[in-house]
């Protein structure tokens, strides 16, 4: 538990919790961005530099963005979100604790803070490029087809009906 | 024992080990970070300011006016004065503006701007960090200058910079995906995304030509792709339709004033040069000298001389060429430069499998100059014929 | 605690903080980052676990998280598709107000 690790958590916790929490949508959104370079920098602490620099280009270059497209559409004058109402809050923070609580109990009582931990290993990214196009080209090509798929789907789904509606 | 030449050439390598000498072990690394960093952040800004008069005389003369010539000899020390008037103005913000956000907005922005130059090599031995993945580094930090441009324009709650930012995202977004393709064709011949092996493929010499990676048909229209996508992401002529001055007077920074203009200035300008960088870094050999008899100038001298004649380049470009309409524009991404950088990508495969000679510049030239004419008509004309101009004078 | 169990333990509570937020809040759009939110949070389970695995090498844990990311990048795509649809029909995203399946 060094105190990069627990920079980076509070960071971390703090934005996810702000996205979920805040009233304003576009602060919930920011605050989630904030969350989201918070866990690139965590990958980048366990040696994940593909995955942190990919999660930093998909999740605040893509989803974020696409997130903050679809308040700006979605909305008709201010962006306030109703915070629900306390029965709501109750209700949903409950089923969180416990499910917070199981999945502690199991971490805490589990054998992992006594095995010998490994050292860090290098992984240039060209090990990467030779997984993806050896063992791993099925998934590949089935997440090309998955692209296209919800690219094609979103757009069908998202587009006006000519007739009827305006 | 170096030689002077390399001594000359390594002279800031030497300068900054000689002072790390002097530090305690147990600072060394934090020093060694600092004066990796404090050079670039000085130098940086300092040709930043070089370019904007640079800039403003070399467009007055393309538009056959003098430029600013008052303050100091041809106006030399005009960046002084904007800085200081720019230090000193009031820094109005808008009643309904979100505090907050209008602030963090162009920080934001020069953080993202200043981040991309932590893996540019700028001489031999000359990076802040030689990182496995840095190509993929500087792409994914870049991809955070359009949330600020969002926040800048959302923030401000006036209709022009709304208008303003959502013209940028929808512009930075669909650049930046041939932005990427086009480099990935640098990534798949170099084998790496480390900047530094990539320059260090391209240093070698046959003769005396270099193995630069724009002397290839791949990797020429590489560069040619990668330098348009370029223009479009920093919002510069012809693609500023969103801060268009004569349009939505200044797009998503309207509501800014003072140092904070002062600050999307430097974020835009920064990068401009760092996107200029890395086209330098993949495509023209980065610090390598263009013939083998050259290589006794210094490795930065090369490639601040390449950079800025990049930026005259983009100076020359926005003086000449009149602004995109936002539908010619999104056209032009996805209709043009996208399958010309797919297209890109299969002659840069057919190259590597071909054996070497004249045929397979041939074919891989073909491949790319064929369907770029088919596609260059087929997006100009738009369904309509090609008709005789006709011109009306007034009676 | 072994740092394993502190990335673990970081892990479960965004995910309970992602199942609070989808659970409690009426805008479908917060819905949506909530489920986001699970999925980073089991991104970030998928690293710790191949960094502290018995065998790093073998690259399962950065695939695994890799296509994670892109299929959550498209589900939220196609999320955000659904809730512009859903506006256009009832002209809010308040999820209170979607109570008949009525058209």
């Amino acid at each position: 538990m060094t105190i990069t690790f627990l920079i980076l958590a509070a960071v971390t916790i703090a934005g996810m919790a702000a996205a979920m929490g805040l009233r304003n949508l576009i602060h919930c959104v920011l605050a989630l961005t904030l969350g989201f370079v918070g866990l690139a920098a965590l990958y980048l602490q366990l040696n994940a530099q593909f995955v942190g620099f990919t999660q930093i280009l998909v999740y605040i270059g893509g989803v974020a963005i696409l997130a903050v497209f679809a308040i700006m559409t979605t909305q008709s004058a201010e962006p306030v979100a109703h915070p629900g109402s306390a029965a709501y809050w109750i209700t949903g923070s409950a089923v969180a604790a416990g499910v917070f609580a199981v999945l502690a109990w199991a971490i805490c009582g589990s054998g992992t803070h006594a095995r010998a931990l490994p050292a860090q290993i290098d992984v240039p990214a060209q090990q990467i490029g030779f997984a993806l196009m050896r063992s791993y080209v099925l998934p590949l090509e089935i997440m090309g087809l998955l692209l296209t798929v919800a690219l094609i789907g979103a757009v069908v789904v998202a587009t006006p009906v000519r007739k009827g509606e305006l | 024992m170096m030689t002077r030449v390399q001594m000359v050439d390594q002279i800031f390598v030497i300068a900054k080990h000689s002072l790390l000498a002097h530090v305690p072990a147990m600072w060394q690394p934090l020093c060694s970070a600092v004066l990796s960093v404090v050079p670039v952040m000085i130098v940086f800004p300092l040709l930043f300011a070089i370019t904007t008069i640079l800039e403003r005389k070399g467009l007055a003369r393309q538009q056959n006016r003098f430029g600013p010539n008052r303050v100091g000899p041809c106006g030399i020390l005009q960046p002084i004065a904007d800085g200081v008037k720019s230090l000193t103005k009031e820094d109005i913000v808008p009643r309904s503006a979100d505090q907050m956000v209008h602030l963090l907005a162009p920080l934001l922005l020069v953080t993202a701007a200043f981040l991309g130059y932590a893996v540019l090599p700028i001489g031999r031995n000359m990076v802040i960090t030689d990182m496995n993945g840095g190509v993929l580094f500087f792409f994914a930090i870049s991809s955070l200058v359009e949330l600020a441009v969002f926040m800048a324009g959302w923030s401000s709650r006036s209709k022009y910079s709304l208008f303003g930012a959502m013209r940028a995202i929808a512009q930075m977004i669909s650049y930046e995906v041939p932005l990427v393709l086009a480099a990935i064709v640098v990534i798949m011949a170099a084998g790496t995304l480390s900047t530094v092996s990539i320059v260090n493929l391209q240093a070698s010499y046959t003769g005396i030509f270099p193995h630069w990676f724009v002397f290839t048909p791949w990797g020429f229209t590489g560069f040619a792709l990668f330098m348009i996508a370029a223009t479009a992401e920093s919002n510069r002529s012809p693609f500023d339709l969103p801060e268009g001055e004569s349009e939505i007077i200044a797009g998503y920074y309207i509501e800014y004033s003072g140092f904070k203009f002062a600050l999307f200035f430097l974020g835009e300008y920064l990068g401009m040069m760092a996107t200029s960088a890395m086209a330098i870094t993949l495509f023209l050999g980065g610090w390598s000298a263009p013939f083998s008899f050259l290589t006794w100038i210094p490795s930065y001298v090369w490639f601040f001389a390449k950079l800025v004649a990049l930026i005259c380049g983009f100076i020359w470009i926005r003086g000449t060429l009149p602004r995109l309409r936002m539908d010619q524009l999104m056209n032009f991404s996805w209709k043009f430069i996208l399958p010309m950088t797919l297209l890109n990508i299969i002659a840069a495969g057919v190259w590597r499998f071909m054996p070497g000679g004249p045929l397979r510049w041939l074919v891989c030239s073909a491949l790319i100059a064929g369907p770029f004419i088919v596609l260059g008509r087929a997006t100009s004309w738009q369904g309509k014929g090609v008709a005789v101009r006709k011109y009306r004078y007034a009676e | 605690m072994s740092p394993l169990s502190s990335y673990l333990l970081l892990s479960a509570l965004l995910f309970s903080i992602g199942l609070a937020g989808a659970l409690s809040r009426r805008s479908a759009i917060l819905v949506l980052i909530g489920i986001e939110l699970m999925l980073n949070a089991a991104n970030l389970n998928l690293i710790a676990f191949w960094r502290y695995g018995p065998r790093p090498e073998v690259l399962t844990g950065v695939m695994f998280a890799v296509f994670s990311i892109t299929v959550a990048a498209a589900e939220a795509a196609v999320g955000l598709g659904l809730i512009l649809a859903m506006y256009r029909h009832s002209k809010s995203t308040d999820l209170d107000q979607m109570t008949s399946m009525r058209g």
